[in-house]
């Protein structure tokens, strides 16, 4: 069957989730792509996206239809010329309209997983639970076609695992999409050891369709993404425990996420991107590759006690963020959370936080913000001068941020050594990619 | 062509901030302005410089696509809600595209000739902002042959019209030459919006604009031959002025000094449906440049300031060649000469141009008569050019659609 072929039936498990809307948007357009095709007019496709949620199918839908409509506007010049034997479509409006209905009209939704039976593509984007994929995976499999290929979404747990509980033999992959997935141009790639060859083809193929990157990494719990975020974030949470004995357990947090995005000039300190990612998320990636991984410590009491009090981040219907380790106005960080006083403590510039910046001294000279350096061609080089500068910097956060970049660094040096990444170049790829950082982990700046 | 019969002239000029992408204050997602609220401020603008608007006789508006932009129509309804002393007056609603203002400074004019009226109040306006670029798009193209180009047109549609121009421009005159001249031409214009706190571009703070100029074209996601910095913006404002005969001054007690008189002026109008003859040449441009020198016994050596229509930078360029001011093929090398800077010999576009200081395409030509009263009455604030006394006119051109609709003025100061 070639690729085409199977692109014709294909479905998404957990569709509504975060990461399931965001694939079955990319789908829908490479589908659409492939029904406007002169030789596929008289082809029916049918992408099935399958929900436990009712209302989150609804509006997953609504999503959809406004995310075809901006997908559209942008790729309007290539619409045109798709639709240019339409007679009837006249103004971008009229090419922008037909996309989108051209779009939803092979889109059924449901939760009914049985009607996906003849699908030879199976997305799967559910919850991260080892016993809840195998168990979906193998009721799938036993209605559907023996040639059906499975891609799973997981972001931590071995592929290997899954094939062998949900008897697959070969017939999955890892296809780990980054958030948002129809934002973010990285996808890491992990086969299990007896996935088929014509899986890893069509995976490939896949990405090249959906203007991916692609990171092999191999099938060690947590991957080359989460291996280096879990890492980094469990050493955040412990640095902000050590402070807590001099700037309490809130002033700790302040610091670190503080150091964490303006002197490693990150787009987001780490425990925004906690919250961003979701305290539950961070929680259960934790606990999955902490069950794989022996003789290393992958939990932290911290965070457990978040997510048992429920302060879980993620975001809201409207994209905003929901507060987590911090307090959100407009997707702002304006708190923190004191977990003892089960309240969020408001940062003040002319008070407690405002103190705390002063401990942290001076930011050394050539400091840009990330969001300055992002688009600048001469990024590297300025890199180099604040890196230098910070190294002979003699303050408080001079110091932490050398150590965080020191451990970055290890972690990822670990994930080669360990053989979950093939190079340091893989390592930096995902980091710089997927996670928006300026520079990899392994680099000579420290 | 016979000269005027007597004497007119333009004063009390206003224009309103070119309100889109590149300000500040600029937010897609917030409520902003109508039509009406810039039809009023420019022509409150305009008339808060006059002794009392009841002595004002006719009222002309120009506009491109109101019906579509803002689903409004009949216009010339907006001139009493100015000021009350405007209601029963008469008032036209003029279009020709992007050439439209234009057309309002020419029926003013005549109106004033006509001896029907001692003073008219023109205004011009668009607001684009109401709709997605991509949507307005398919609104601009009806500056085209819709019939006949729509559907074949690209998604850009005019910047696909001026990318195609450019496109065999480079064939004939070199790439090389000539993409350098029209990023010295965005680097020009950009320089001049910051001079001028109501330009669109007033706060670019692009470092390296020539760089940006330079930009290679993506065919992909924009068109074949123009980087999106070749392209003026999607723009809302308007501008007004007031056209009066000496009896008409007389009556707004407008003294001579804050005037300027129309020496002359070239009206063409070229078929709508054909495509153009040379697509290195604005072919229309040249003919109204060429009727008015002729009716002044002027030419571009007598010219010290020029607003021309640049809606893309190639635009911008061949309007140089087409009104005389360069060679056929050498107005890239005219830019580079520094001829049009604003300290050059003949400052172009100082208040930065349709690329500078935007584009709202109904009054553009209007915001241009507005910024050569400006500049030859001492007014023109941070733009204020130096005028070369052996050069003491200034130049518009005004253009509509694919150089479909053209009107050129010559002014001088009031004397």
């Amino acid at each position: 069957m070639t690729f085409d072929e199977r692109m014709q039936n294909v479905a998404i498990i957990g569709a509504a989730g975060k990461m399931g809307s965001g694939i079955s948007l990319l789908l829908a357009q490479e589908m659409a792509r492939l029904k406007n095709k002169p030789e596929n007019k008289d082809k029916n496709y049918r992408l099935y996206l399958i929900d436990i949620n009712l209302d989150h199918l609804a509006g997953l839908q609504q999503y959809l239809r406004a995310q075809l409509v901006k997908a559209g506007e942008k790729a309007c010049v290539m619409l045109r010329e798709m639709y240019k034997d339409r007679q009837d479509l006249v103004e971008n409006q009229d090419c922008i309209n037909q996309y989108v209905e051209d779009a939803l009209s092979f889109i059924r939704t449901g939760t009914d997983l049985s009607i996906v039976k003849d699908s030879r593509v199976i997305f799967e984007a559910v919850l991260e639970k080892k016993d809840l994929k195998v168990d979906l995976l193998k009721k799938i499999d036993n209605f559907c076609g023996k040639d059906t290929l499975y891609l799973t979404n997981t972001s931590s747990i071995p592929i290997n695992i899954l094939n062998k509980e949900a008897n697959l033999n070969g017939r999955i992959i890892g296809f780990h999409f980054y958030n948002p997935p129809a934002v973010q141009k990285l996808a890491e790639l992990i086969s299990a050891d007896s996935t088929i060859q014509e899986l890893k083809d069509f995976s490939m193929e896949l990405a090249k369709r959906l203007s991916k990157k692609i990171v092999p990494s191999n099938d060690i719990a947590g991957f080359i993404g989460n291996g280096h975020f879990l890492r980094d974030g469990l050493y955040g949470l412990r640095e902000a425990k050590k402070l807590a004995e001099d700037y309490s357990l809130p002033g700790g947090l302040y610091i670190i996420n503080k150091i964490s995005q303006d002197l490693l000039v990150r787009p987001m300190g780490i425990f925004q991107l906690i919250d961003y990612v979701g305290v539950d998320v961070f929680q259960s990636i934790s606990e999955t590759i902490d069950h794989y991984i022996q003789g290393e410590d992958l939990k932290d009491d911290l965070l457990k006690k978040m997510y048992d009090k429920k302060i879980l981040g993620g975001q809201k219907s409207d994209g905003s963020q929901k507060d987590g380790f911090l307090k959100y106005d407009r997707n702002r960080p304006v708190g923190v959370y004191d977990i003892d006083k089960g309240e969020y403590k408001l940062f003040d510039p002319q008070g407690w936080s405002g103190e705390l910046d002063k401990k942290l001294g001076e930011y050394p000279v050539g400091f840009y913000a990330w969001r300055n350096l992002v688009a600048d061609p001469k990024k590297s080089d300025k890199l180099k001068t604040f890196f230098q500068n910070l190294k002979s910097s003699n303050t408080l956060g001079a110091k932490l941020a050398l150590s965080y970049l020191q451990n970055s660094k290890e972690i990822g040096e670990k994930l080669v050594k360990s053989g979950v990444a093939k190079t340091a170049e893989d390592v930096n790829n995902v980091l710089l990619n997927g996670f928006y950082h300026l520079y990899g982990p392994i680099n000579d700046y420290i | 062509m016979t000269k005027f019969r007597k004497k007119v002239y333009l004063a009390a000029g206003y224009n309103t901030i070119s309100f889109g992408s590149g300000r500040k204050e600029f937010n897609p997602k917030k409520a902003r302005p109508g039509i009406e609220q810039y039809i009023t401020e420019a022509g409150r603008g305009s008339i808060v410089q006059i002794s009392d608007p009841k002595n004002i006789d006719e009222g002309v508006i120009s506009n491109f696509m109101a019906a579509r932009f803002c689903k409004q129509g009949n216009l010339a309804g907006f001139i009493p809600e100015i000021d009350p002393a405007l209601e029963y007056k008469p008032s036209t609603r003029v279009e020709g595209a992007c050439g439209s203002g234009g057309l309002a400074l020419v029926t003013s004019m005549k109106t004033v000739l006509s001896d029907l009226a001692d003073s008219v109040l023109t205004i011009g306006v668009e607001v684009q902002n109401t709709v997605k670029a991509i949507y307005g798009a398919d609104i601009l193209a009806g500056a085209g042959h819709y019939a006949s180009e729509r559907k074949e047109g690209h998604a850009y549609f005019f910047p696909a019209k001026f990318s195609d121009r450019a496109g065999v421009y480079y064939q004939k005159f070199g790439y090389e030459p000539t993409r350098k001249g029209m990023a010295l031409w965005y680097e020009q214009m950009i320089k001049n919006a910051r001079k001028n706190p109501k330009a669109q571009e007033y706060h670019n703070a692009i470092e390296d604009l020539f760089g940006a100029g330079m930009t290679p074209p993506n065919p992909k996601t924009f068109v074949e031959n123009l980087n999106i910095y070749d392209c003026s913006k999607v723009s809302d404002g308007a501008s007004a002025l007031i056209f009066a005969s000496e009896e008409g001054l007389k009556k707004l007690g407008i003294d001579k000094k804050d005037a300027i008189e129309v020496v002359g002026y070239g009206q063409c109008e070229a078929n709508l449906t054909k495509q153009p003859e040379d697509p290195t040449k604005l072919l229309t441009t040249q003919k109204a440049a060429e009727k008015a020198y002729q009716m002044t016994g002027l030419g571009p050596k007598d010219i010290g300031l020029l607003e021309v229509h640049d809606c893309f930078t190639i635009t911008g360029i061949l309007a140089l060649e087409a009104a005389g001011f360069a060679e056929y093929g050498k107005g890239a090398a005219f830019v580079e000469s520094g001829k049009t800077r604003f300290d050059g010999e003949i400052p172009t576009n100082p208040g930065g141009g349709l690329i500078g200081f935007g584009h709202y395409v109904g009054g553009t030509g209007v915001r241009q008569a507005v910024d050569c009263i400006h500049e030859l009455t001492g007014k023109a604030n941070g733009y204020q050019v130096k005028l070369n006394s052996n050069r003491p006119y200034a130049m518009m051109i005004s253009m509509g659609g694919n150089d479909k609709t053209v009107t050129a003025m010559i002014f001088k100061k009031a004397e």
